[in-house]
């Protein structure tokens, strides 16, 4: 799960992590409001959406003019912008941070992940902050540091010596070192407790006067671990997210919104996924990855029908079903009946395979549904791929 | 010969009073695997379908010898179970639970390392050696005693992989899901080695999919190790970036872990990379001279 900068800064700020003085504004007149009290020389307008690339997508506006701000948020709230990731219909903003800005002296670049291959977490550093680090790792490996922190005993001074002499930060600015390493051991403590996915801070500014300030952030979190936050919960924005997917969620259901017009309905994800890939093949593209999961009964199948129909693009539905713990014939049933429930106006291919697939099969022949029935995966996509035409 | 598990392997079920649990235990046993023992604290005494119930693993592989844990213990509980299970000396452990933080994970990974104990998954279907010990959710039936050896991220896609090998006649030795959790137990490159070695494999399938580097590991493995021929499908080259698809480890993210990445190291290694999943049996069929 994602959240806005504003809020990955509060949790900085939680876990001792310097963030400029700022605050989450919705209206005009709390903007106008919190100017008044903010009181700095530069203020900071700063579009809160999930999406990279709001500064070139004008959605951060920087003035030094106290009256000016309460246009600017005007100007900003409702605005869509259209980032490199945000897609072409790009994202309404909804929501702004405004805060005081600061006197950068150095932009660094600071962030946590787990290294899957070794299972442990490791500190991603560089010294070109205020870069997007695909692009540095792409163009200046040399300038990335990598710092495998050992789980069983956490983050040791070691650990933040090794990355600020790495930087280069004793000969650049000896002042910061040791918060620095501080600052370090504090991001690593967040991103255990708080079960992050990922935390980044980029930039991490050096100021004039010899500060650190985390000047931009973003964090994820572990879906898996969501039921110990509840404080992280409450930082979901269901409008930053599909409202499809949210409905899927809703039923427990595995969705992603594709671009293609042919829905799939599949039981596991990497079923699911291959299920695609064989739809792309066989000279179409799908509509979105559907895992209805080991367990599909008639109501998940009803609750993915409705929602694979809620969106326009889709021309057919391809149904893949390998059928294990899960009976086919409960599937074919699940499927009779979901039609009878929801309006099915587009072409149905229906492939079962596994334990009673050929009893599901013949269920689904004879129940006088407009259902093409395949046992066979390329025969059953080339079937649907047939049935709705070439993809646009 | 076979891998990882045998006729001989006693299997403690962890998790064994619940819905999933029970369903599965029982399943297992009808299969003919040694189910020997199960474990839910505070309801020793009981039985599931004749197996008896214990409160810890340690007094499990006291009463009952067991060597192997299946554990189906709810995600929030579940770090904690994997770790009864290694410190009660049991040496195989496949963990089915699905939705384990990841941190929990960091800190289980951390804690066998160097330890006498292999963990399968979590997140995977489990282990089956066909018509010994199925020690998993799989549907044994449609596994059938043969010659190629098969490995996953995946449960439903192997299943898929698996009904081609046994309907094409080649059928299987032993099939081993490691699950499609970011963090796990076991990855490719052991499994590959153990299929390597094993007499009656003659030829491997490997189902891969987006996320991580697990498959660009087991190229450079079977480029240096494997003399078996190896086909594989890697799934989700039409997955978006930054996109998770189903499981927590399906993700390309940075531009990194793409199946288009992944199939070009892999046929660089002399994997034979098929595109279509509907393809696996023919493949490796094909490769095997048969």
């Amino acid at each position: 799960m994602d959240v806005h900068e504003f809020q990955a800064k509060q949790l900085f700020g939680q876990f001792g992590i310097t963030v400029p003085r700022g605050k989450e504004i919705t209206s005009p007149e709390a903007g106008a409001a919190w100017v008044a009290e903010l009181n700095t020389p530069v203020f900071v307008v700063k579009a809160q959406i999930h999406a990279g690339g709001r500064g070139k997508a004008g959605g951060v506006k920087i003035t030094k003019d106290k009256a000016a701000v309460p246009g600017l948020v005007k100007e900003l709230i409702g605005k869509t912008l259209v980032t490199h990731q945000t897609g072409p219909k790009g994202r309404e903003v909804r929501r702004l941070l405004i805060e005081e800005g600061a006197a950068i002296a150095k932009e660094l670049y600071v962030s946590i992940v787990v290294d899957r291959d070794s299972g442990w977490p490791v500190f991603i550093a560089s010294t070109e902050g205020g870069m997007e680090i695909e692009e540095v790792a792409a163009h200046t490996p040399e300038k990335i540091i990598r710092e495998a922190i050992d789980p069983a005993v956490g983050f040791q001074g070691y650990n933040g010596r090794n990355i600020a002499f790495a930087l280069g930060l004793p000969a650049m600015e000896p002042a910061v070192v040791n918060p620095f390493i501080q600052m370090l051991g504090n991001l690593y403590r967040m991103f255990m407790e708080k079960n992050a996915a990922m935390v980044e801070i980029n930039p991490l500014v050096i100021t004039s006067d010899k500060k650190l300030i985390a000047l931009d952030g973003k964090v994820s979190f572990d879906d898996s671990a969501l039921f110990r936050h509840a404080d992280v919960q409450q930082m979901r924005d269901l409008h930053e997210e599909d409202p499809l997917e949210v409905e899927a969620g809703q039923n427990n259901l595995n969705y992603v919104k594709l671009d293609g017009n042919i829905g799939c309905m599949v039981n596991g994800a990497g079923l699911a996924m291959a299920t695609m890939d064989v739809i792309k093949l066989a000279g179409s593209e799908p509509a979105n990855f559907l895992d209805v999961g080991g367990g599909a009964t008639k109501e998940t199948v009803a609750a993915g029908f409705r929602i694979l129909l809620k969106d326009p693009n889709v021309k057919g539905i391809f149904i893949n079903i390998f059928g294990g713990i899960v009976r086919c014939e409960r599937i074919a049933n699940g499927v009779i009946e979901a039609a009878k429930e929801v309006k099915i106006n587009v072409p149905l291919v229906v492939r079962l395979q596994g334990t009673n697939a050929e009893e599901g099969r013949k269920l689904l022949a004879e129940s006088g549904l407009k259902v093409e029935v395949a046992d066979d995966l390329w025969e059953a996509a080339q079937k649907i791929v047939k049935l709705t035409g070439k993809a646009a | 010969m076979s891998i990882l598990v045998n006729k001989h392997t006693r299997v403690v079920v962890q998790g064994i009073t619940g819905k999933e649990g029970s369903f599965h235990a029982t399943q297992c046993k009808a299969y003919g695997t040694l189910v020997v023992a199960g474990v839910t604290p505070g309801k020793a005494g009981q039985e599931v379908e004749g197996i008896p119930v214990f409160n810890t693993v340690r007094d499990a592989v006291k009463k009952s010898q067991c060597d192997t844990s299946l554990i189906f213990v709810p995600p929030p509980f579940c770090a904690d179970a994997i770790l009864e299970a290694a410190d009660a000396g049991v040496k195989l452990i496949i963990c089915i639970t699905e939705g384990i933080p990841v941190n929990d994970m960091v800190k289980v990974k951390r804690a066998l390392y160097g330890r006498d104990v292999r963990l399968i998954g979590p997140n995977c279907p489990g282990v089956i050696t066909v018509d010994e010990a199925k020690i998993g959710i799989m549907p044994g039936f449609i596994h059938k005693k043969g010659i190629v050896g098969v490995v996953s991220r995946s449960g439903t896609l192997t299943y898929e992989a698996v009904h081609q090998l046994s309907t094409l006649g080649l059928g299987e030795t032993t099939c081993v899901g490691i699950g499609g959790d970011p963090v796990n137990g076991t990855g490719f490159v052991d499994v590959l080695a153990l299929f390597e070695k094993d007499p009656e494999t003659q030829g491997i399938v490997m189902i891969g999919e987006i996320g991580g580097d697990a498959e660009e590991k087991a190229a450079a493995f079977i480029k240096k190790n494997v003399k078996k021929p190896v086909v594989s499908f890697i799934a989700g080259i039409t997955a978006p970036p930054g996109r998770r698809m189903g499981h927590a480890g399906a993700i390309v993210s940075g531009g990194k872990g793409t199946a288009a990445e992944k199939m070009k190291t892999l046929e660089a290694a002399g994997v034979r990379v098929v595109k279509n999943p509907a393809e696996i049996g023919h493949a490796i069929k094909l490769a095997l001279g048969r």
